[in-house]
């Protein structure tokens, strides 16, 4: 308990927080460039469709759960790739979420680790829970 | 008009909306809602989903150049995070239950507290110079750079923050937004910490919590790639444009119309709450 009253240790910090703007930085350039390749074709084929957003239908079930979008996305489905690449993004924060837990145990700073791991968790069962 | 056409007027509009709420620090996300509905017609839902995403690109986009700063307080955002998870969890369930025209209003309501939070000046109080008990047990004093070399803080009203972001947390799951108001509220009024302090923070914050609502609404159905797609590239392309001119811009008379133009979209989508404007 003897640490209880010092600093975090700025040099590790600072490397952890590099890796993670670097992180961020991967996550959403990969995300913005599949979803931009994924648009093109996506407005080949719907673009001269009329939009009827006013009406409310949720998502069919390949465009909402990560099976389905994977799946469809291997088959090359442009609307299934778009939402490929927002769920890249939407791992991003997750990504830097669990990272965060390595620097923390790196640190010996187990109280943040055991935060960390719960806000990972909360993240994790979001994403995973299809009936909420 | 057709989707090609839409899309193209969506990607200019969410660029502007980037562009603008980046400059002037409220986030583009706050606009795309009140953009999608009342200028395009767009079912509630599906905007909400919309600016979800968006708001996770802009908060990772923005982090990756403000983490290089070392100003943000690790610690104090990644235990805040449980409160903002869990209130993003909670929000993004409620919202399925709760009426759209109240959706709409309290929508209202947040931006125009938005638009006034965005006027208030954010001086640096001097924070207190008494250890707060749980912040020490927490590890949450901290310091940061400044001309002067680095500045020591010290954090105080840990429970109070930790409520506030938990309600910023169920407005960020109920109206797809960062709610970067509620989190300044809670990191500068409550926790007293130095507003670069808060602010790198609470950017940091929003992505997670964006992230943690993100995929229940993406379970729910309501993300739309048509939507999605011109919506994520506008505001992610606007707001790190903005960013970039950040450096040597006078943004006060701009912030003043920005907040203006907040705060009257707030008063019309409460006046459409109210008619009863967004029905099933």
């Amino acid at each position: 308990m003897s640490t209880i009253n010092a600093p975090a240790q700025p040099m590790s910090d600072k490397r952890a927080e590099e890796i993670i703007g670097i992180l961020l930085r991967t996550g959403v350039t990969i995300a913005a460039i599949v979803v931009f390749a994924a648009g093109i074709p996506y407005l080949i084929q719907h673009g001269s469709a009329k939009p009827d957003y006013h009406i409310f239908r949720s998502e069919p079930d390949h465009l909402r759960h990560i099976s389905g979008i994977v799946k469809s996305s291997i088959a090359l489905d442009p609307a299934a790739i778009i939402q490929l690449g927002i769920l890249i993004l939407i791992a991003t924060p997750v990504a830097r979420v669990a990272f965060s837990v390595f620097a923390f145990a790196e640190e010996r700073d187990w109280m943040y680790v055991i935060v960390t791991l719960i806000v990972l968790a909360l993240l994790l069962f979001s994403l995973s829970a299809t009936n909420l | 008009m057709n989707i090609f056409e839409l899309t193209g007027l969506l990607f200019i509009g969410s660029l502007i909306a980037g562009f603008l709420g980046s400059l002037t620090g409220l986030g583009g996300g706050v606009v795309i809602v009140p953009l999608l509905t009342l200028g395009f017609g767009v079912d509630i839902r599906y905007a909400i989903g919309a600016s979800l995403i968006s708001v996770i690109a802009t908060s990772s986009g923005a982090a990756a150049a403000y983490v290089r700063e070392g100003f943000s307080n690790i610690r104090v955002g990644m235990f805040l995070e449980i409160a903002t998870t869990i209130g993003a969890i909670a929000g993004a369930v409620v919202a399925a239950y709760l009426k759209l025209s109240w959706i709409a209003i309290i929508f209202g309501l947040v931006l125009l507290y938005s638009a006034y939070e965005s006027l208030q000046s954010r001086s640096d109080a001097r924070g207190p110079s008494q250890p707060d008990h749980l912040a020490t047990i927490l590890r949450m004093d901290g310091s940061f750079p400044t001309s002067q070399g680095m500045q020591p803080y010290r954090v105080t009203n840990v429970p109070a923050g930790f409520s506030l972001m938990f309600t910023a947390g169920v407005l960020s799951g109920v109206l797809g937004i960062g709610s970067g108001a509620v989190k300044v509220l809670a990191m500068d009024r409550a926790m007293k910490l130095p507003f670069k302090v808060s602010t790198t923070t609470s950017n940091f914050m929003i992505g997670v919590t964006a992230a943690a609502s993100a995929g229940v609404y993406l379970n729910r159905g309501y993300i739309d790639p048509g939507l999605a797609m011109p919506v994520m590239l506008g505001v992610l392309g606007g707001s790190l444009a903005g960013a970039r001119l950040l450096a040597g811009a006078k943004v006060k008379i701009l912030r003043i119309l920005f907040s203006t133009v907040v705060a009257l979209l707030g008063l019309e989508m409460m006046y459409n709450g109210f008619v009863g404007k967004f029905v099933q």
